[in-house]
């Protein structure tokens, strides 16, 4: 009797969560606000060194702040860059947790929107309920299948998926020039490279034009959210995650664990790529409504740095993409109103995650945001 | 050069590591160290050494207060530690490997070999070391390596030699070699520093011992006087029985049935050549052997986690040579991996994900797509409680738990479902007596239950004291074969058997 009772106690204690720790609390949220901190510290610093005077450089991060999130318009702005990033960052997080360093998202996303591009204004008459989302998946597809590529390499040859990812963003430039110069590609009338339009029936319908018919924000977010939820499930509730996540960590073990290592490789590479084919499909259905030279415009290496900066965790990959979106959005703002270059963005962008990557360094320099380390070992 | 440390302790954080701490290293004595993982044996060797400072107590070198503030300072004492992970460069010769870091040099930097090699021969004439300066690391055998680890602090004039669990890699004779070298040291005037966990030892070679257990010493005598039992009791705080208990041995049916199997290690060298055995249900077969001599490849092999180059394995009646690992897995077939940290667990991961490991799949814990987690975790609950996993939740990370809890979240994971074949690789090294006895304990019950059992072990009594037969493996090829159910094995003819002497 006590026995049962006392191994039901026992039991009880052992499925108690121990709140999160002050650690970790440290570690997802203070030290991400301290870096941007002195992130945006430095930036000044190196206005300074170019010559910026101090006015200059106070106008411009009050036009940082208002640009990306002092008006409907600049949160419009901010969610709208956003989504993309958010999108292509999923899918690196997913890789990284898999143990896959994936540096392609660049040129999945431009085959992803180069397939949506196509569907998009080959069916014309077609209804929207379906053209929207056939259009959605054709990146979704194209995306995944051309980073298995990768996978596949690894899988059967060895061959890394650094490498090979790398060779693949290029040979997706050159597809992207080549293809626009198609003839059934390319819009009638034009000698240069744009694609034809993106029919209303698979465009990504804007939200807020009853508002302002400026306003840019579409329904891409939506997809955003259904991804962030999609990737959390996949990781953390699904046997494909579990294992996803196994080979990530121990690859050895998952492969005692009698788990196979090559589709997993392939599996992971493709859910990647078909959410940096979302996110190309996404810029040229709802933003650009066409293809043109480098509509991908570096968003898949800023979304290695979201994915990065959110620790590889849906959640940390919304918020990070966020924060790029408002940095990117802000920095436009900047250089309009205080004719700051727009590179500065990217110099802030790239400083926080110097200092993301060195919580040594930050805690160095915000000793008292800190316990001391001594403490720290419970 | 006696040692003497005064009233030390160590805190990391609120874990005491060393508690007011007395011991005495005299010079031309073996001071016997004896404890479990954890007890603090490293911690104390390490302020020792110079890399941790005390947070109390002092260190008198022949009776003078001597303070250390960094690992260059020990040594520099006359302190040396040889350590159970050799650090040795593999592609240098015994000669370059001594000298490394303190050469003597000659004008404009010249590397004065000539005189190191001298050096180094002088050394290994005056203790009869028997090593030769000119070979190169990566043609020696462990034992001899371990020699080049001493030639290496007595090299840099110590006069104390801190040895950790130094047995650990030899084979017995080996031991025997090593024990002979200890001694000429000690007859020397070295002042000599052995820790271990293995009670035959430290009783053997010791002149006195000390018994650490949660950072305090528990415990001090005189090895002619004390018996393992004693020793193991200070050790763990609480009787210990070694005498594994099992049921009368009733061998039923053949479970697993090896025929001329080959398998071919990656750089296509001979990894297990042409070996044959059997498994019967109720029975323990124990695989000897000095490490690297096919034992591994063999497993790996039987569980299908390497590819078999010929001849055949059958697992309950079916030919399994080409079944994925997780087929195997499935028909019974339980596996615990001989290196826990690199393959038999995520560190990252916590303990309920780690119970469910390679389960994950199954109905129990599955639903479509979905894992069941809130399942799992009741599971997992379940089976710590069964396995005595201490941990304060499921929820820890299993990097946070100890050595011998770790492997008893393995065991656990593998042991708790239908199981018909277990195979335990190294199943108790580097653990603590208390874990040792019980994971031999749940072997034992699974054998008594009618699963047949593989034991692979480098540990020569633990194989002698388990097994109901004892394969021996030399080179690849199973060279001896012994039955332990008569009476009792010849330890010494295995043991022969295992440096290649049945040939």
């Amino acid at each position: 009797m006590t026995d049962t009772s006392n191994r039901d106690t026992l039991t009880a204690k052992l499925l108690q969560r121990a709140a999160p720790g002050r650690a970790e609390f440290e570690d997802l949220v203070i030290v991400p606000i301290f870096a941007v901190i002195v992130a945006l510290i430095v930036g000044a610093l190196v206005m300074l060194a170019t010559a910026v005077d101090i006015q200059t450089i106070g106008r411009s991060y009050l036009a940082l702040l208002q640009g990306s999130v002092g008006s409907i318009n600049s949160l419009s702005e901010t969610l709208t860059s956003a989504i993309p990033l958010v999108l292509a960052g999923l899918g690196l997080a997913l890789g990284f947790r898999a143990g896959l360093f994936n540096i392609g998202a660049e040129g999945q996303i431009i085959v992803g929107g180069i397939a949506a591009v196509i569907v998009g204004f080959s069916f014309p008459g077609m209804p929207w309920i379906i053209h929207l989302p056939l259009a959605l998946l054709a990146g979704a597809v194209a995306g995944g299948l051309y980073a298995s590529i990768a996978g596949w390499l690894r899988a059967a040859t060895g061959a890394h998926e650094v490498i090979s990812t790398i060779m693949l963003n290029l040979i997706s430039y050159r597809l992207l020039d080549y293809m626009l110069g198609l003839t059934w590609m390319q819009r009638e009338g034009r000698s240069d490279p744009v694609s034809k339009s993106v029919v209303p029936s698979a465009e990504l319908p804007r939200l807020l034009t009853d508002i302002d018919p400026n306003l840019r924000l579409h329904a891409g977010i939506f997809v955003m959210i259904g991804a962030v939820i999609l990737v959390y499930w996949l990781l953390f509730k699904t046997k494909t995650g579990f294992e996803f996540r196994a080979s990530g960590e121990n690859p050895d073990a998952a492969r005692y664990a009698g788990m196979r290592a090559s589709l997993i490789i392939v599996l992971a590479m493709a859910t990647a790529g078909a959410l940096a084919g979302l996110a190309g499909a996404n810029q040229v259905l709802g933003v650009l409504e066409r293809a043109t030279p480098g509509f991908s415009a570096g968003i898949g290496f800023d979304a290695i740095s979201v994915a990065l900066l959110g620790r590889s965790h849906p959640i940390g990959v919304l918020f990070a993409g966020l924060l790029f979106g408002a940095l990117e959005a802000g920095g436009r703002q900047m250089q309009v109103d205080a004719g700051v270059s727009i590179d500065l963005i990217g110099i802030i962008q790239a400083l926080i995650i110097v200092f993301i990557a060195a919580p040594l360094l930050v805690r160095a320099i915000f000793p008292w945001g800190f316990r001391k380390p001594a403490e720290r070992k419970e | 050069m006696d040692v003497e440390l005064r009233g030390i302790t160590k805190r990391f954080g609120p874990v005491t590591a060393n508690d007011d701490v007395n011991l005495t290293i005299r010079a031309g004595e073996v001071l016997g160290l004896l404890g479990e993982n954890g007890a603090g044996k490293s911690t104390m060797m390490n302020i020792l050494s110079g890399l941790y400072s005390p947070d109390e107590g002092q260190i008198l070198i022949d009776g003078k207060p001597v303070d250390f503030e960094g690992p260059g300072d020990g040594i520099a004492a006359g302190i040396g530690m040889v350590h159970q992970h050799f650090m040795l460069v593999p592609v240098f010769t015994v000669a370059e490997n001594v000298i490394l870091g303190v050469e003597p040099t000659g004008r404009f930097d010249y590397l004065d070999l000539a005189t190191a090699r001298k050096q180094v021969r002088d050394i290994n004439e005056k203790y009869g070391l028997q090593v030769d300066p000119d070979a190169l690391i990566e043609d020696l055998p462990v034992g001899i390596q371990q020699r080049v680890e001493i030639l290496k602090v007595l090299f840099r004039s110590a006069e104390v030699l801190i040895l950790d669990e130094p047995t650990a890699v030899l084979t017995p004779q080996e031991v025997e070699e090593f024990f002979g070298i200890v001694k000429s040291l000690r007859d020397a005037g070295k002042a000599i520093v052995f820790i271990t966990h293995k009670l035959h030892e430290i009783i053997e070679i010791a002149d006195r011992i000390n018994v650490l257990r949660g950072g305090r010493i528990t415990g001090e005598g005189d090895p002619k006087t004390l018996t393992e039992n004693q020793l193991a009791e200070m050790m763990v705080g609480r009787p210990v029985s070694f005498d594994v208990k099992k049921g009368p041995f009733d061998p039923k049916e053949t479970l697993l049935e090896v025929k001329n199997l080959v398998v071919l290690r990656e750089n296509d060298e001979i990894a297990v050549n042409h070996a044959s055995f059997h498994v019967r249900s109720g029975e323990v077969v124990g695989i000897a052997g000095v490490q690297g001599n096919g034992q591994s490849a063999l497993i790996e092999a039987v569980t299908g986690l390497h590819h078999v180059t010929a001849g055949s394995i059958s697992f309950l009646g079916k030919d399994i040579t080409n079944a994925s690992a997780r087929e195997r897995h499935r028909m019974g077939m339980a596996h615990i991996p001989e290196d826990r940290h690199k393959s038999g667990m995520i560190s990252n991961f916590t303990i309920y994900e780690n119970m469910v490991l390679n389960t994950y799949y199954d109905d129990r814990f599955s639903n479509g797509p979905n894992i069941k987690w809130p399942e799992v975790l009741k599971t997992a609950a379940q089976y710590a409680i069964d396995f005595d996993v201490r941990t304060p939740s499921v929820y820890l990370k299993a990097g946070n738990l100890s050595g011998g809890n770790q492997q008893k979240m393995v065991v656990a994971r593998e042991l708790e479902r239908e199981t018909k074949l277990v195979i335990a690789a190294q199943p108790t090294r580097g653990l603590d007596v208390g874990s040792i006895e019980y994971i031999h304990s749940r072997l034992m019950d699974a054998r008594d239950e009618g699963d047949g059992v593989i034991i692979v072990s480098s540990e020569l009594d633990e194989i002698m004291s388990l097994s109901d037969r004892i394969l021996v493996m030399f080179e690849g090829r199973i060279v001896a074969e012994f039955d332990a159910t008569a009476g009792p094995v010849d330890k010494n003819a295995v043991g022969l058997a295992m440096a290649g002497a049945h040939e």
